[in-house]
């Protein structure tokens, strides 16, 4: 329970079928200093409100510490990630490596027999193959499928969520209807350890080996400028380049990282063109397909599926895909995620 | 998994209910002494008189004398009171060194921390895996430019009995003062403040059965000591702020409770504890005893338990009726690794592995009993999982 209304309706939905419900949240920072200033996530005030929903749903409610385990798993990669030239997605590691793992494993500790969390998302269990299958939740407008692609069979198997069957407003007409104190509270955007949105400077500040300072290249490697760290790029990404005019007078874009070099290679957008991919970490859902296979692949959050062939590499952790029309900014250390339909099928992360 | 109607206290370290007695006082004097203890007419008077009663009794708890005891919030105030208080009489005189031991209570540690940032020095020695601050070690933190010395008189966490009447003689031997805090001894074993020999003492009511939210500062006369709230002139100049007259008077039969029930309740509760230190250390295997088990006060013991998260086997606990802590919590109520425990010198696994079980007025050996059958089942459960885990 994250103290945000979608946790809290989860909560109160299982609670209302007449489960035994255990609200667990996770304390994620260092709280004891009276740090109030994180984001808008399992802030002390969002433990707060969860703890008065889980008293207004008449259910008992522990927080427990995953302040290392948090360092350790999620925000250390995120860092290692940017000083690496690539775009992490930390809310899905946190899913699998966290909520899914060490909170489930202490969940049956408990005696608890599912985990359920707020994602919008749907688990279903195939009467064929007895699989557990991975769909999109109803909303497509708050689909939180993408987050979840990693998690295995087993994690699927004790996995509960209740919001995934309805849509944002319905999850809000049944916070207010149940008078749940966070019915109306806003919903969480930004990464939540990261103040401000500001990724750049809490990365900076984190980063073990310091700042890699460097150029901004063109595509031929010559320097049009310099920067001060590449951790403050992501393919893609337009605007704070600091250059005065493209040499070329066509807006120019970021087109690939080298942190060895200390690069950030600039060009047209024509440049960030891509047809193929191929992703490492990849988790088949329902195990890795025989043959090139036909999806649709989401390259980020915020991205339409486009079709697209995908097929197990060698080792079938990691996968090629082959898009039919040329994608924008493929950023590596995003996901990539396919479906069949709405039905994840696997996904990896963007090499 | 089911939840228990009924409900197990082993969590008196934290804090105790009201004894029936206390209950009726507050409720008398919240009915009937209305008045502002500072107020010249009849109303004030009774209201003054009401304080005058319970600081007797309190003093007679501690073999002081009615003229030396604050009034104030509670424990927290108290150390703060003496801590800060003595530090600003003393900064004119050059004195801006304070020492305390390293398992000191939150309240006393965090002010050293204020003080460090105003400037001072502070000095926290370290204690060895008895729970029990070495003399020779204090002995050689504190110097000339020492104004304070804080040492716990019993250690919350664990229990254990610090030498105080010892440290005493060392702390005024450098001219410096000895403040104690006496939260977690006061009416589990004596408390004399002469016989301990040091120059200010802090209480808290709710430890004993009394009201939460008062508490007392103990300050030998003669101790220079400014006031940390300034205002009115309340508690002798010493105190500012209109007296919660209910809860003092609460405070005070707690107090008188507890000096009559002292002798028999160290005795029942002694004999409850072993009963229940006994019971888990037979029945649950990889479980040792945290500090030293002869010089402890008789309510209290801690207990690690080997491959176990003490956060997961606390809430498992709590889903079976059945509330014990670990003693420090931060402040979103999730568990911190112990800061006493990582002072006596244990690994970084043991002071995450540790419960604090503490007993009291409404204790029982069934409750005991029952403590010590549902536990072993719990403990394996999560081992199993830890085991599948790893």
């Amino acid at each position: 329970m994250s103290g945000g209304v979608d946790s809290s309706v989860a909560a109160a939905m299982l609670a209302e079928a007449g489960h035994e419900v255990i609200g667990l949240s996770m304390q994620l920072y260092d709280q004891s200093e009276g740090q109030t200033t994180f984001g808008s996530c399992c802030s002390i005030d969002d433990l707060h409100d969860a703890r008065r929903v889980a008293t207004h749903i008449q259910i008992p409610h522990y927080i427990m510490n995953f302040e290392r385990q948090f360092n350790e798993q999620v925000v250390a990669n995120f860092v290692r990630e940017y000083a690496a030239g690539r775009t992490p997605l930390p809310c899905a590691h946190c899913n699998s490596d966290l909520k899914f793992a060490t909170l489930a494993e202490r969940a049956h500790g408990l005696g608890a027999d599912y985990v359920a969390t707020g994602h919008y998302a749907r688990v279903e269990q195939s009467a064929g193959t007895g699989h557990y299958q991975l769909k999109r939740g109803v909303d497509p407008s708050k689909d939180q499928a993408y987050f979840l692609f990693s998690l295995t069979q087993a994690q699927l198997a004790q996995a509960l969520f209740p919001v995934g069957e309805w849509t944002k407003s319905a999850i809000r007409d049944y916070a207010r209807a149940r008078h749940l104190p966070v019915a109306d509270k806003p919903d969480s955007q930004e990464i939540c350890f990261v103040p401000d949105d500001d990724y750049a400077g809490f990365v900076g500040r984190h980063l073990p080996a310091g700042v890699n300072r460097g150029h901004i290249v063109d595509e031929a490697g010559h320097p049009l400028a310099t920067h001060d760290g590449i951790h403050r790029f992501t393919v893609g990404q337009r605007k704070g380049l600091g250059l005065a005019h493209s040499p070329t007078g066509q807006p120019m874009y970021v087109i690939a990282l080298k942190p060895a070099d200390g690069d950030v290679v600039v060009g047209p957008k024509t440049s960030l063109e891509r047809t193929t991919l191929t992703a490492s970490g990849v988790n088949w859902i329902e195990g890795a397909p025989e043959t090139r296979r036909r999806v649709t692949a989401q390259i980020r959050h915020r991205h339409r599926p486009a079709d697209a062939f995908v097929e197990a590499l060698e080792n079938p952790t990691r996968a090629a895909v082959t898009f039919d029309e040329p994608q924008l900014a493929i950023t590596p250390g995003q996901a990539v995620v396919f479906y069949d339909g709405d039905v994840v099928v696997g996904g990896g992360w963007i090499d | 998994m089911n939840y228990s109607p009924m409900r197990m206290y082993f969590d008196y370290n934290a804090t105790t209910p009201l004894a029936p007695e206390v209950l009726a006082q507050v409720s008398r004097v919240s009915a009937d002494t209305f008045g502002n203890a500072s107020s010249v007419h009849h109303f004030g008077q009774q209201a003054k008189a009401v304080l005058d009663e319970a600081r007797s009794a309190v003093c007679r708890l501690l073999g002081a004398d009615p003229s030396e005891l604050v009034f104030t919030s509670g424990g927290t105030e108290a150390d703060n009171a003496a801590i800060r208080g003595v530090a600003d009489a003393m900064e004119a005189t050059g004195r801006r060194h304070l020492v305390a031991s390293a398992i000191e209570h939150e309240a006393v540690l965090n002010t050293f921390k204020a003080l460090a940032r105003r400037g001072w020095e502070t000095t926290l020695v370290p204690v060895d895996t008895s729970g029990i601050v070495s003399v020779e070690r204090l002995r050689e933190a504190i110097t000339d430019k020492t104004a304070l010395v804080s040492v716990m008189h019993a250690n919350n966490e664990i229990g254990t009995i610090q030498p105080i009447a010892d440290i005493a003689r060392i702390t005024h031997e450098h001219g410096a003062l000895l403040h104690t805090d006496a939260v977690q001894s006061a009416a589990k074993i004596p408390v004399n403040v002469r016989e301990l020999g040091v120059d200010l003492l802090a209480l808290s009511a709710h430890k004993f059965n009394g009201p939460k939210g008062v508490g007392a500062l103990w300050v030998k006369r003669g101790t220079r000591v400014l006031p940390i709230l300034t205002g009115g002139k309340h508690e002798r100049n010493r105190r500012a702020g209109t007296e919660n007259v209910p809860a003092i008077a609460g405070f005070g039969v707690a107090a008188q409770l507890a000096a009559t029930k002292l002798p028999a309740e160290t005795t029942r509760l002694s004999a409850l504890r072993d009963m229940l230190e006994a019971g888990i250390l037979g029945s649950v295997p990889g479980t040792q005893v945290n500090g030293d088990t002869s010089r402890r006060v008789p309510n209290t013991t801690n207990i690690s338990f080997d491959r176990i998260e003490a956060e997961s086997l606390l809430i498992a606990l709590d889903l079976e009726g059945i509330a014990v802590s670990t003693g420090s919590a931060c402040s979103s109520g999730t568990l911190e690794p112990s800061h006493v425990l990582k002072a006596m010198g244990f690994p970084a696994h043991r002071t995450q592995n540790s419960l604090r079980f503490s007993l009291g007025m409404y204790s029982t050996a069934d409750e005991v009993n029952t403590l010590i059958a549902v536990l072993p089942r719990l403990v394996e459960k999560l081992r199993t999982l830890n085991r599948a885990r790893a």
